[in-house]
């Protein structure tokens, strides 16, 4: 049997799983894209998005979004990713690793601010 | 922690059409590419697009995949989940937009104008899995009720709120819970009508098969602002896909200890028990369930006494449809305000509908009252297929009306539809096409109602049986004009004599087709004619001239024999 405490942890704990089945408010969040594309994965686009999800996670940041597409162009120097802040103009961070993407993720959502 | 999501649908549409089969192949097969950690594979109700299942939705892309097989499922892992690209040629492709595919279920046309909250989690969640529905806030509403409101503070809310009841009478849910509480008895029930009989409807079974623990939350809510203990969930044992979801929730929730003796700890003691129905229309009516449930044969008797002060087992008893409760812990969480700000004057809310018949996006919808019946089919719909014309929507079931063109624009609602002849019902809508013959249709819904009158009394059981006799001798062109007369007037009758809700209305369908639709069984009666060639003995045959030379030759010269 379950406290009422015991409920508001499991809805703590399960909330940031699902909350990526819900975009509705997709167009106010900000909205990471990882290149995934075969050069993008040679080069450790996998690690990226993974280093940037798991970091999403453990900060339970919400309104944050990252989803995967193929290549943006030749000329990109991957792994890259694009991120989309609503209201301003697209911006693309290239040659990434794992480290340097966390980074970004802390300029665009500092700790602080939660 | 998943990073991609892939949710299957699981609603019985989806499910005929193999997505059991599908979601085993993307489980086994992510596990055979070690991506078991990083994918979760989720079967989830129905997402509402019946028509272009088995569907799909990956997210975090949102990506809406439809008309999947099995085959298909090696393509989506590699290129989507692998690689990251959408498969474009199985994305789902608008017909209305030129046949463009589109990326996610929110941009298409079909989920745009709808409003979800009965189907909030329906295509969200997995069913089977309590936890996802605490995810979304479940059983938020109940702790709220049990730690800061008193039984009469939910009842104000859910009065205040405006909801009516979604079975189809439309009678204000607050005041039957206040009849019911104000009722001194040891002893009171909660019970769901989840006996969804109306040909065509399957807006209950898809809220039960995608949220059953919506429905548990708010009977258990409901027990605690009337004083009861016990709750039942009648269900009609046609629906094993509700039943076993209802089953697994129910054994959850008592294993979380949500439905016990001491529900949270706070002292509450709440149960809920399903009961199955064996499929007889006339237990849909609430007096005949609950005698079902007291293990008699489903027959209805008179009101008053009403269900509020003598029902079950002769206790105070409130019943509610799957998809009233359905509506009651948002109310709750969100508040009466949230609630009435949507829909009209009188018809708060949104209304869940099964769209059926002839129109593109076969599927379940749900709109805010007050959708006009033209955006329902036109926009959410995506229009009549073929290129036919729309003659009319038959709402209500065995008990509805249809509705002519005519009144396309009218703004859906309890009161305007009983005002054009037809009423909102449990929500099934079916859209007819010029090729359908009226007469033929209200035949075809008192075929049912004769098939499942109980016959306990005459006017339903007998009167119906002599209407339909009628119908029969027009659809055979042996009817005269003082027989559609005389037929109109027995209409009335069973509608003023008859013992329960099913008698009372079973005529509504021949009524609102006689409105609209008179010349039709003119053309039938004087003209010997069915003007959308349905009417089996009303076509004639010509053998004409080509076919005579064919059988001379035949016959004798040998030529062309077959």
């Amino acid at each position: 049997m379950k406290s009422i405490a015991d409920i508001m942890a499991i809805r703590d704990a399960m909330q940031s799983q699902i909350i990526l089945r819900d975009n509705a408010n997709a167009d106010n969040e900000i909205h990471i894209i990882v290149e995934m594309g075969t050069e993008g994965l040679a080069a450790g686009a996998r690690e990226v998005f993974n280093a940037l999800v798991d970091e999403i996670e453990e900060r339970q940041l919400k309104g944050v979004r990252v989803t995967r597409t193929g290549k943006f162009s030749e000329e990109t120097k991957k792994p890259a990713v694009e991120v989309r802040i609503p209201g301003k103009k697209p911006e693309l961070h290239q040659a990434l690793t794992a480290k340097k993407a966390v980074e970004i993720l802390e300029s665009i959502a500092p700790k602080t601010a939660k | 922690m998943y990073r991609t999501h892939i949710l299957v649908c699981g609603g019985t549409g989806c499910h005929s059409n193999n997505s059991g089969k599908i979601r085993e192949a993307f489980e086994q097969q992510i596990k055979e590419r070690g991506l078991d950690k990083d994918v979760c594979v989720v079967g989830t109700g129905c997402f509402g697009l019946c028509a272009v299942g088995p569907i799909i939705i990956i997210y975090p892309e949102g990506a809406f995949y439809s008309g999947l097989t099995v085959d298909d499922v090696p393509t989506v892992i590699e290129e989507h989940i692998v690689k990251g690209r959408l498969v474009e040629k199985l994305l789902y492709h608008e017909k209305a937009l030129g046949n463009v595919a589109v990326k996610s279920l929110s941009d298409t046309n079909f989920y745009k104008k709808q409003t979800r909250v009965a189907l909030r989690n329906c295509g969200v969640i997995n069913p089977e899995k309590i936890d996802e529905y605490i995810a979304r806030d479940g059983y938020q509403a109940l702790i709220k009720c049990l730690t800061e409101l008193t039984p009469q503070e939910i009842i104000d809310i859910v009065s205040a709120s405006g909801l009516r009841g979604r079975g189809g009478a439309g009678f204000p849910t607050g005041r039957k819970w206040q009849f019911a509480k104000n009722q001194i008895n040891d002893t009171k029930y909660v019970c769901c009508n989840a006996d969804e009989g109306d040909p065509g409807a399957f807006m209950d079974r898809s809220v039960l098969e995608g949220d059953p623990h919506a429905v548990l939350e708010a009977m258990t809510i409901a027990g605690y602002a009337i004083g009861a203990h016990q709750g039942y969930i009648y269900v009609r044992a046609e629906y094993p896909i509700a039943v076993e979801r209802l089953k697994i929730a129910i054994a959850q929730s008592r294993e979380y200890g949500l439905l016990g003796d001491n529900i949270l700890g706070t002292g509450f003691k709440f149960d809920i028990e399903l009961k199955l129905g064996s499929g007889a229309f006339v237990c849909g009516e609430e007096t005949a369930l609950m005698t079902s449930i007291e293990g008699h044969r489903g027959e209805p008797r008179p009101r008053p006494p009403f269900p509020a002060v003598k029902g079950l087992f002769a206790k105070p008893t409130i019943l509610n449809n799957v998809e009233t409760y359905a509506n009651i812990c948002q109310i709750i969480l969100r508040g009466a305000d949230w609630f009435a700000s949507m829909g009209t004057e009188k018809s708060k809310g949104t209304k869940v509908f099964a769209l059926g018949g002839k129109i593109t996006n076969t599927g379940l919808v749900e709109i805010p009252m007050g959708t006009t019946l033209r955006e329902i089919i036109e926009d959410i719909g995506g229009g009549i297929p073929n290129g036919k014309k729309f003659k009319a929507a038959q709402t209500g079931g065995p008990s509805g009306g249809c509705i002519p063109a005519e009144h396309l624009d009218i703004p859906i609602d309890y009161d305007n539809l009983i005002s054009i002849g037809s009423m909102m019902g449990s929500g099934g809508m079916i859209v007819m096409d010029e090729d359908n013959c009226m007469v033929d249709i209200a035949k075809f819904f008192l075929e049912f109602t004769v098939d499942e009158s109980c016959g306990k009394c005459t006017p339903c059981r007998i009167g119906n049986r002599r209407l339909l006799e009628y119908l029969d001798k027009i659809t055979m062109g042996k009817a005269t004009l003082e027989d559609l007369d005389d037929m109109e007037q027995l209409c009335y009758y069973i509608k003023e004599n008859s013992l329960c809700g099913l008698g009372q209305t079973a005529p509504n369908p021949v009524l609102s087709t006689l409105r609209y639709f008179r010349d039709e069984y003119e053309a039938h009666i004087k003209e010997h004619r069915c003007p959308a060639h349905v009417c089996k003995s009303l076509i004639q045959y010509k053998i004409t001239d080509a076919c005579n030379r064919q059988r001379v030759n035949e016959v004798n010269y040998g030529i062309g024999k077959r």
